[in-house]
């Protein structure tokens, strides 16, 4: 069943589209362009950071943060190897990509500890970006409670994931 | 603020590898680093570009508008000092976060932002459920997950939604509990 997700969507919604008469082909060559836009503007960042986060994992200090930061973060179900994209996730999108990337490549795409980092970086934001894109926009430089209310809504939803991704 | 991290993670590895003796791996590591970056980013942008081309129909052919106008009452309740005008924006910001459309979400969000500007409850309130915005189909991470091998790369999405849903709802309940007795300020509408 879930093998036929995907092109079901496909299908649905071109069918969608033909029925409202939309100028479909046009809209799917636009829309796949902008994808190779989005692409070409996150492998710049991905290089600079993923050479980082390899030297970090090499250099033996990658063992002794995930070990430091075990006590804490095992007690709540999540998975410590996890816990250098919970770290970068709130900062920047690329370097939770490059973290969530290594994580997956090294502990396995299928082991509970990928999936546990793919629901982290599927169901997370880059928190303070779009903090400071919104109050930035209104040159309002207070942001007052926005910081600490996403931040929990953050630790909350990688409490969720660790949990959800078990369960499923 | 990324460069710091880059360079203290750079500084901390430099040291990590004197003191543990792995020296002898750091230069091959950033190499092997950056190499990676290219595979994984080359590896994943098909995909990637099949789905935006998927989620530009979705919007085109009216499948986002219809989206918005099931969620407006439920975003009138979240938005008390919020006019129709703001409404609509906000509808459109969260359908198209929905989506997957970050384009077109960003410019929505701020167009509602500036509608919601003399109400800082409900400014908040914007900003923190685009901190954790729910996304049917995760492309990005999917994509990451079919190139590294996965058997079913979305078998992860009820996961997704669960924990974002999750986290929705924290920050939502979170931002009501510091804006509690706060009346939200209703010039905005008036205007």
């Amino acid at each position: 069943m879930s093998e036929l997700i995907v092109p079901l969507i496909l299908c649905g919604v071109g069918a969608f589209a033909l029925v409202r008469r939309c100028d479909l082909y046009p809209a799917l060559v636009r829309g796949a362009a902008e994808g190779l836009t989005t692409a070409k503007k996150i492998l710049p960042p991905v290089v600079v950071l993923l050479s980082a986060v390899y030297l970090f994992r090499a250099s033996g200090a990658m063992d002794v943060l995930v070990r430091l930061l075990s006590p804490i973060l095992t007690p709540l179900g999540i998975p410590p190897e996890c816990a250098p994209l919970l770290l970068i996730r709130p900062l920047s999108g690329s370097a939770a990509l490059a973290a969530g990337a290594d994580i997956i490549a090294t502990y396995g795409v299928d082991s509970l500890i990928g999936r546990t980092a793919a629901v982290m970086l599927g169901s997370s934001e880059t928190t303070f970006y779009v903090i400071s894109v919104y109050f930035g926009s209104l040159g309002i430089k207070k942001t007052g409670s926005a910081v600490p209310a996403a931040l929990f809504s953050d630790f909350i939803g990688a409490l969720a994931a660790a949990l959800t991704t078990r369960l499923f | 603020m990324l460069g710091v991290i880059w360079t203290v993670l750079l500084a901390v590895s430099v040291v990590f590898g004197i003191a543990t003796g792995r020296v002898g791996f750091l230069s091959a590591a950033v190499s092997e680093g950056a190499q990676a970056a290219v595979t994984t980013v080359l590896s994943i942008t098909g995909m990637m570009m099949l789905w935006c081309a998927v989620m530009e129909v979705m919007r085109e052919s009216g499948l986002a508008e219809k989206l918005a106008r099931l969620l407006s009452p439920l975003l009138k309740r979240l938005f008390p000092s919020a006019n129709s005008d703001t409404l609509s924006h906000l509808s459109a910001n969260v359908s198209a976060n929905l989506l997957g459309l970050g384009n077109a979400a960003t410019p929505a969000g701020i167009r509602a932002a500036e509608g919601l500007r003399n109400s800082p409850s409900d400014l908040t309130m914007l900003t923190v459920i685009n901190t954790s915005s729910l996304q049917l189909i995760p492309t990005t991470v999917a994509a990451i997950r079919a190139s590294a091998g996965a058997t079913a790369p979305f078998d992860i999405l009820p996961a997704v939604w669960l924990a974002t849903l999750a986290a929705q709802v924290a920050g939502i309940l979170a931002v009501r509990m510091f804006h509690k007795g706060g009346k939200p300020c209703r010039n905005s509408s008036s205007r």
